[in-house]
């Protein structure tokens, strides 16, 4: 995985936690990470995360209050699927893999590493999933073995992540597969295609943890295998199904994104010295003037685009920071618009009350025939 | 989407409401549509909660279903479901018309009208499909038996999600798309899925702005999502203690504080579309509708079977190709009808319009028997013509004669006419456009377009799986022991 920059990397660290303030580091989760993937070039949402600012705070203490909350049955649907399918030393789901996906499930060890009294610190049950897994690797193409709440590592931006996959890792055919549970319904084996992609960055997240444990260990990547196992209901009922979902593009796109979030430091340095987020009034209550906070937001650049309403929970104040320029009405409309960024310039080059700049000329001649065509046919209609 | 469209949202910025993107409606609306807005358990397999249904704005009808993991509760609304739609359906059953066939002697009989369910968005044709695909198969006899209204819904609910794929047709729609056919709003496309801002986009209520409406119908405790989720807000303060002690009369109070606001504003998109002016091959369409609903009873009729799992390998190929037919004439159609459709078209140089600066109209070529009327003509116009010499053209306006492009000078193009002149040695007068005549051309047609030529069932090649097995309802039908929650 990525190691910290030596040169500076203290550095870069001081002016983090001088961004992030008094407010306590929010660490990234494989949601978090997945999300770097939807707007790589937003410098705003780089700062953050890296600084491990609470977004969801910081929306809603500029008054854009990200509209956030899983549903209670959904969560409960969720946890009870979960257990379902590993109930009994995860029998059923063994079973499955090898009637569904013909990998064969010789004898298999269990091995439930949940933080149950003793060693709960996230050292030490990262620790004891490092010693298992080596265990594993080191058995051979026999020793195929179950880990149930393993914990992993994961360097982002410099920082290490924890990350808790549903299930790790049961070791067939010698390789090793991450193995996602998930309460949305395969139906005649189709699912939301959204659900699934969304699956699937999340098991790269873990692919490449679990890839940079073995790593350590002195394994090469193709340990572990590139499909990950997702679990679903099938059909209208509980019972669970099983699939192979091909997470390679997703583990490529990632280990490009944690390789730029290395590189916060540029970003940073060309931030005003005294940039923070701290809500605090330096009583550690939060007072600090709401236009205070807005302005340090607007000191960094953001690439709002209508998806990250989706993905981020800044978003409802960046689109309102973006409103009149083309991105927030969506990137294919901005570039429809011959890629001018201000909705004003391009009515104004529409109507030809201004001049093309340089580069402009073939945009305004296509805005300027667009509003012609358009203001023909309107008057033909009337 | 366009440049042209995206103008329009830029405009729409400027202005502060949505602006028109067609000057026709490209729908048939109903005289008596069906609105049905249902409503899903969070995390559940669609898993119905609500529905709320009726063909007249004054007259909703509330379904709840009080424990939605409850296969028999589930059953029983997809029977008081059937109880709506499906009487619904069948009253358009009772009035038959004549049409003339392809020969003059060949007369055919359909049904006079035909029913048009109305959601609100796409989730809610979404719930229609997977509804339809959890009740079609059910058993009405056996172990775990459902109301014989049951399957019968899910072959309808199947039928028309099946039908709101297929371009231009209209008996089943999705009031936010619906919307979007005709008017540009200020914001994306992904904020317009959202019904009670796109309306507040189209008709700002007074003194507001459409970013100001569409903010506050946003807010999921002013202005409740449409469905088929609801806001997890609500699952959570309201919906999780009324399911959990069962208390009816509570969950059906709470249900219709989520549900009439969206009633109120599908029969609020209805009304919009309808107070435009169809577009003048709508019927034609629609026409297309009734045909396929008269096939279906027909199916039903004589005891066909349900709408399989997946389509085979045959019927999928040939299920595409219907609908690449189908995108292609309803493009043509709408381009026809609606100027501000045609000038995309225009733009993008595949149509263009101007003036007929000079004329040839007794042109002929060939002697004798082969002696045929090729008049020229020259049209002068200000479009970028991207067009290429030899390729068909025809005008809306001139629907039965073809005129092929010979060639593009600066802003003149010399077209050859052929057709639609008469049986004359001269054109028929007005057959040939005249000096100074306004017309617009394009590539687009509306014509016949060959159905390509599937393999039967049974020649099923092996590299698509062969022969499909036929339908065995039995062994199909496991369905009905399928575990629930």
């Amino acid at each position: 995985m990525h190691e910290r920059q030596s040169s500076g990397g203290g550095d870069i660290e001081a002016r983090l936690a001088r961004i992030r303030g008094t407010a306590p580091v929010r660490e990234h989760t494989a949601r978090t990470i997945a999300a770097l993937t939807t707007n790589p070039g937003c410098d705003r949402r780089a700062v953050l995360d890296a600084a491990g600012i609470d977004k969801q705070k910081l929306a809603g203490y500029v008054g854009f209050a990200f509209p956030s909350g899983q549903s209670p049955f959904a969560i409960t649907r969720g946890n009870a699927f979960e257990a379902q399918v590993k109930a009994d030393g995860c029998a059923g789901l063994l079973r499955l893999l090898g009637e569904r996906l013909g990998l064969p499930v010789p004898e298999v060890s269990y091995a439930d590493l949940a933080p149950a009294g003793g060693d709960a610190s996230l050292e030490g049950r990262h620790a004891r999933t490092h010693r298992l897994v080596a265990e594993a690797a080191a058995a051979g193409p026999d020793g195929a073995v179950l880990l149930d709440h393993p914990l992993l590592r994961l360097a982002v931006g410099g920082r290490t992540a924890y990350l808790e996959p549903d299930l790790i890792a049961v070791k067939l055919r010698g390789r090793f597969h991450i193995v996602e549970i998930k309460s949305f319904a395969v139906i005649d084996g189709q699912a939301d295609g959204r659900k699934v992609a969304a699956a699937a960055t999340q098991a790269a997240v873990y692919v490449l943890a679990l890839r940079g444990l073995l790593a350590e260990l002195g394994y090469g990547p193709e340990t572990v295998a590139d499909e990950a196992v997702l679990i679903c209901p099938e059909n209208f009922a509980n019972r669970p199904t099983a699939a192979l979902v091909d997470v390679r593009k997703q583990v490529r796109v990632l280990a490009r994104q944690l390789s730029r979030l290395v590189r916060v430091g540029d970003l940073v340095a060309a931030l005003p010295p005294d940039l923070t987020f701290d809500l605090g009034d330096g009583a550690g209550i939060p007072g600090r003037p709401v236009v205070e906070v807005k302005g340090a937001l607007h000191a960094t650049r953001a690439r709002y685009a209508p998806e990250c309403l989706d993905a981020c929970e800044l978003a409802y104040f960046c689109r309102d920071e973006a409103r009149g320029q083309t991105a927030a009405l969506g990137r294919s409309v901005r570039d429809e618009l011959g890629g001018v960024p201000d909705v004003a310039d391009v009515l104004a080059l529409a109507e030809g009350s201004r001049a093309p700049d340089g580069d402009q000329a073939e945009s305004a001649e296509l805005l300027r025939l667009a509003a012609r065509l358009r203001a023909e046919a309107l008057a033909a209609a009337r | 989407m366009s440049t042209l469209t995206s103008l329009a949202r830029a405009q729409a910025v400027r202005a502060g409401r949505a602006q028109p993107i067609a000057t026709v409606r490209h729908l048939h609306i109903h005289d008596r549509p069906l609105v049905l807005i249902p409503l899903t358990l969070a995390g559940e397999a669609n898993a119905p909660l609500a529905a709320m249904a009726g063909d007249h704005p004054d007259t909703p009808r509330l379904l709840v279903v009080a424990q939605p993991r409850n296969r028999d509760q589930r059953f029983a609304f997809a029977a008081a479901l059937a109880g709506i739609v499906v009487s619904y359906v069948d009253s358009f059953t009772l009035e038959v018309e004549a049409v003339a066939g392809d020969r003059p002697r060949d007369i055919r009989v359909r049904f006079a009208d035909a029913p048009q369910i109305v959601v609100p968005n796409p989730g809610g044709v979404g719930f229609a499909r997977l509804f339809g695909r959890s009740t079609r198969f059910r058993r009405t006899y056996g172990d775990f038996p459902v109301d014989p209204a049951v399957p019968m819904l899910g072959r309808w609910l199947t039928f028309l999600a099946e039908r709101a794929e297929y371009p231009g047709s209209c008996l089943l729609l999705a009031a936010t798309e619906a919307l979007a056919l005709h008017w540009a709003t200020g914001q994306s496309l992904v904020e317009d899925q959202n019904l009670a801002a796109l309306l507040g986009w189209i008709e700002p209520p007074a003194g507001l702005t459409g970013v100001q409406a569409a903010a506050l119908a946003e807010d999921a405790g002013i202005c409740p999502p449409a469905g088929p989720t609801t806001d997890p807000v609500f699952d959570n303060t309201v919906l999780a203690s009324l399911i959990r002690d069962g208390d009816v009369p509570g969950l059906e109070k709470a249900l219709t504080t989520q549900l009439e606001p969206t009633w109120g504003l599908v029969w609020r998109a209805i009304d919009r579309l309808r107070a435009l002016p169809a577009g003048s091959r709508v019927a034609g369409r629609w026409d297309a509708d009734k045909e396929a609903f008269t096939a279906h009873v027909q199916h039903l009729r004589d005891g066909g079977p349900p709408q399989p799992r997946r389509d085979s390998a045959t019927a999928a190929a040939q299920r595409l190709n219907r609908l690449e037919r189908a995108q292609a004439s309803y493009a043509a159609q709408r381009a026809f009808d609606d100027l501000l459709v045609l000038a995309e078209y225009r733009l993008a140089g595949e149509a263009f319009a101007g003036t007929v600066t000079a004329a040839d109209p007794e042109r002929v070529e060939g002697t004798g028997r082969s002696r045929k009327l090729r008049p020229h003509i020259t049209v002068t116009t200000a479009d970028p013509v991207r067009l290429a010499p030899g390729t068909a053209l025809s005008a809306p306006t001139r629907p039965g004669q073809k005129a092929t492009l010979l060639a593009v000078t600066g802003d003149e193009v010399l077209l050859e006419l052929s057709g639609g002149m008469g049986r004359a040695a001269t054109p028929a007068p007005g057959t040939v456009p005249e000096l100074g005549e306004r017309i617009c051309y394009s590539s687009l047609t509306d014509g016949y377009q060959p159905v390509a030529d599937f393999p039967r069932r049974e020649d099923t090649p092996w590299t698509h799986g062969g022969p499909p097995a036929g339908y065995e309802p039995v062994a199909v039908d496991d369905a009905a022991a399928e575990e629930w929650s």
